[in-house]
């Protein structure tokens, strides 16, 4: 069937089963691969993006369940001159990544989080990232760079990047 | 990992639903947020030939207060529900359980109703429902009944609804003021319990110790008799049948239901 989604912004139209699962729809359809397939159970996060500004697992929403929405990945927190969002940002400088396969989803997962909640405490940003999961950093620096993301954002309420 | 193909329809009205139920019969699904199902047809595990769309369906959605129950549509998400300032209020026992359901990705997709049908026996919300003594409403093609929590369940992954008909919403007593407790053990983050136990007035019910979410009856009925909480509570296995997998054997299991009860009836959150 014919799904029409705004992606990063864009808007388009595709013909896909109805089988086709989001994360294959963004990655295969849309060349879009920030958002990793890791588990395929919806345990990891490796998948996350927003629907509707909401975190959710690609691999476990259909391409047609998003049908008329809008979904955001990692690539498109990235402004047009190249600059990448608060988050971002903020797990490049704390060095909140090793690998790397798990970030995409982190990033995402922790972008809803502090629209959700822009002050969180530790322990909050533990519990809020606590389906996503990094086999790397002991997730000591992630947990850094999403705090110190909050605290950036906070920091600079005219930052027009808050809600990206 | 790849469903097998189906056919998909959109409903737009729970009657819409309803008719397309009856058109296709046993081999169609209803599919709200998709977070029991999608996993299960993902593993083939299911493989229904049309999945029928209800999550943009309105009237299925919401939450609202009628005399001494509040209602909480079918399709209203977990997050939705542990979110709400009416449940926190009204019954915070429901609002801490749907915040205790896997992770914020999952709570921002899965939904109540998608949870009581799928009926995994260590759910959070079967059990929560359970232990309030709520009731849900099941919309078919000769109208409306409503099944108590006590009825609902039937067996593991098994409910007395029909393929014909369509859990509609949701209903649970008022109580604010009314004492309350919840324990699920866990040995990993976002899993289920490997045991749970959760207390509302002097009611309590136990998740994964056996086929169903079931209650503690010889706890009740030693409460009933005046005993301490803390003695009730060794009665907490008692009738169960649990399990045992990689995580616990099913004297842990046992061990555990009696630990947890204690802690639910003193209002622990845990």
């Amino acid at each position: 069937m014919e799904v029409k989604l705004t992606v990063n912004g864009m808007t388009r139209s595709d013909e896909v089963e109805p089988r086709l699962l989001l994360v294959h729809y963004l990655r295969e359809i849309c060349g879009l691969r920030a958002a990793n397939v890791g588990c395929d159970t919806t345990s990891c996060g490796a998948c996350t993006v927003l629907l509707d500004g909401e975190s959710v697992k690609s691999c476990t929403v259909l391409a047609v369940q998003a049908n008329g929405r809008s979904v955001t990945t990692s690539e498109g927190l990235v402004a047009d001159d190249g600059a990448m969002s608060a988050v971002q940002q903020a797990f490049r400088e704390n060095h909140g990544l090793q690998c790397g396969f798990c970030t995409p989803g982190m990033v995402m997962a922790a972008t809803s989080l502090l629209a959700e909640n822009p002050h969180p405490t530790e322990q909050e940003v533990r519990e809020g990232l606590e389906g996503n999961f990094c086999r790397c950093t002991g997730y000591h620096n992630i947990v850094r760079a999403v705090l110190g993301a909050a605290e950036k954002l906070s920091g600079d309420q005219t930052n027009t990047e808050v809600t990206a | 990992m790849i469903p097998a193909s189906f056919d998909y329809e959109v409903a737009d009205s729970a009657a819409h639903a309803l008719s397309l139920l009856s058109e296709h019969g046993e081999d169609a699904k209803l599919l709200a947020g998709g977070h029991s199902l999608l996993p299960m047809m993902k593993v083939r595990l299911a493989q229904p030939a049309v999945l029928i769309d209800i999550a943009r369906v309105g009237e299925l959605s919401g939450i609202r207060t009628e005399g001494s129950e509040v209602i909480i549509g079918a399709t209203t998400r977990h997050a939705e529900v542990a979110g709400s300032a009416l449940l926190q209020a009204e019954v915070p026992l429901l609002a801490y359980a749907a915040a205790q359901v896997g992770d914020p990705q999952i709570r921002h997709r899965g939904t109540i109703g998608g949870s009581l049908a799928h009926a995994d026996p260590a759910g959070d919300l079967p059990m929560a429902l359970l232990a309030l003594g709520g009731a849900v409403e099941v919309s078919g093609p000769s109208g409306v009944r409503t099944v108590a929590a006590d009825d609902f369940f039937t067996g593991p992954f098994e409910t007395v609804l029909s393929p014909d008909e369509l859990l509609s919403a949701v209903r649970v007593p008022r109580g604010g003021d009314v004492p309350w407790g919840y324990q699920k053990f866990v040995r990993r983050a976002n899993d289920w319990a490997i045991v749970g136990a959760a207390a509302y007035d002097g009611r309590v019910a136990l998740g994964n110790m056996g086929g169903t979410p079931m209650r503690a009856l010889a706890v009740e009925e030693a409460l009933r008799g005046g005993t301490s909480a803390a003695e009730a509570a060794a009665y907490a296995a008692d009738g169960t049948s649990p399990g045992y997998d990689i995580h616990a054997d099913a004297e842990y299991r046992k061990h555990l239901a009696r630990v947890l009860t204690r802690r639910a009836l003193e209002g622990k959150t845990g």
